[in-house]
């Protein structure tokens, strides 16, 4: 294909986007689209599936019944949520070991939250009342974005998210309403998972590289700045009413802008945990490689029962 | 090793309502295919009933021959009701 005929056929693909019309997997698409989206998708996929292991954490220790089903819910979600992405991704011709083997060799990213550790069980009511709160920010505009696989698997996730939230914030709200020692524990909680949640929104617009070619295609909608505005004005009035206070010595409310100002966010430590210096990036890595590789023997003994089963089959029928 | 192959998933969220496309998973066998789809694509509900079909058995057209494959349709306007003219005093037909 000469230069020019690209350049009319990358014109058309823009147009149908601009017109809102979906992108399918066979279509034609310039081979940066496919390129961001897998690594966008992937990326996606690889957070939900890593997001398990800070609370699959706790599910042994629940303090109840009615939390731990709950808990375990949420995790299988996740599971859920990472495949329908996984298989979204496949279409765009990558295989499913190749993201693995990205993910398990640190050349994928995933979420940094993940990298922090959740040491009690207020953790797992910060974590599904803030992380699950601005991932939810996040993904309810891709239910719009412009690749059709995406976009479906976005409307399927979104429906599902919004109970874990609730039950983050329920676990929040029973604590700061107990005993000094569990307020004191959802406190701390707050404390340690507020500034993450900040910047897991992502990085300030003036440094994100991806943010105008994403909006072309709808890969976003608002900018990270916006998202972040919108996360914190929604969880503020959330916080005052279950008593506890946003560790944010600069919080007030700006009456002209109606929105809150808030205090500078430390993008040193948000880098650091990127660049795999968190508290938890490399038990992270090893918990996940780990599951993969002693899982491997019983992948290959599946296999071998379907051909076997499958030989039993042909020979009958012979 | 082998790599799991791929299926395609099909779900009825009620009777009477058709069989529609929801996914895709990875299983060794359409068993696993199976019971695998019911825990990703029916946590909640969503289905009475659940069709897996490997996805190397799918042919598929090429949206790059939609011209020729769907076009014929379009100058066949005689096959829509609006296409016949009829006198105003008949009302519903």
């Amino acid at each position: 294909m000469s230069e020019e005929q690209i350049r009319s056929l990358e014109r058309q693909f823009d147009e149908r986007i601009a017109r809102d019309e979906k992108i399918e997997p066979k279509d034609w698409m310039p081979e940066k689209y496919r390129k961001t989206h897998i690594r966008q998708m992937s990326q996606h996929a690889h957070s939900e599936i890593v997001g398990m292991l800070p609370e699959g954490n706790w599910i042994s220790r629940a303090p109840s019944l009615r939390r731990k089903v709950a808990l375990l819910a949420k995790v299988q979600d996740e599971a859920g949520h990472g495949l329908y992405l996984y298989s979204a991704t496949e279409t765009l011709g990558i295989s499913r070991e190749e993201m693995y083997e990205q993910l398990h060799t640190g050349k994928a990213k995933y979420s940094s939250i993940f990298n922090y550790p959740t040491i009690s069980w207020a953790d797992m009511g910060a974590v599904g009342w803030l992380v699950d709160g601005a991932a939810i920010i996040n993904q309810v505009p891709l239910c719009n974005t412009s690749y059709g696989p995406y976009a479906r698997a976005m409307i399927r996730v979104c429906k599902e998210e919004s109970f874990h939230q609730r039950q983050g914030f329920e676990i929040m709200m029973k604590l700061a309403n107990g005993s000094p020692e569990q307020k004191d524990m959802a406190q701390d909680a707050l404390n340690r998972w507020w500034w993450p949640s900040l910047m897991m929104l992502g990085p300030t617009d003036a440094e994100s590289i991806h943010t105008e070619q994403s909006m072309k295609w709808k890969l976003k909608r608002k900018s990270n700045d916006d998202l972040r505005q919108q996360f914190i004005d929604q969880t503020v009035p959330q916080a005052e009413l279950i008593g506890l206070t946003i560790p944010d010595p600069d919080l007030k409310w700006n009456e002209e802008r109606q929105s809150y100002d808030f205090g500078e966010i430390n993008w040193d430590e948000f880098w650091q945990v990127v660049k795999g210096h968190g508290p938890m990036n490399k038990h992270r890595m090893k918990a996940r490689v780990g599951a993969w590789e002693e899982g491997a023997w019983v992948r290959d003994a599946a296999m071998a029962h379907a051909e076997k089963k499958q030989e039993r089959k042909q020979k009958e029928a012979v | 090793m082998k790599n799991w192959p791929l299926w395609e998933v099909f779900v009825r969220s009620k009777n009477g309502l058709e069989h529609r496309h929801c996914g895709s998973l990875h299983a060794a066998d359409e068993d696993m295919a199976l019971e695998n789809a019911r825990d990703v694509y029916t946590r909640r509900s969503e289905g009475v009933s659940i069709w897996v079909v490997k996805s190397s058995n799918i042919t598929a057209s090429n949206p790059d021959n939609n011209g020729e494959l769907f076009e014929p349709a379009h100058d066949k306007v005689y096959r829509h009701p609006t296409f016949y003219e009829l006198p105003d005093e008949v009302k519903h037909m």
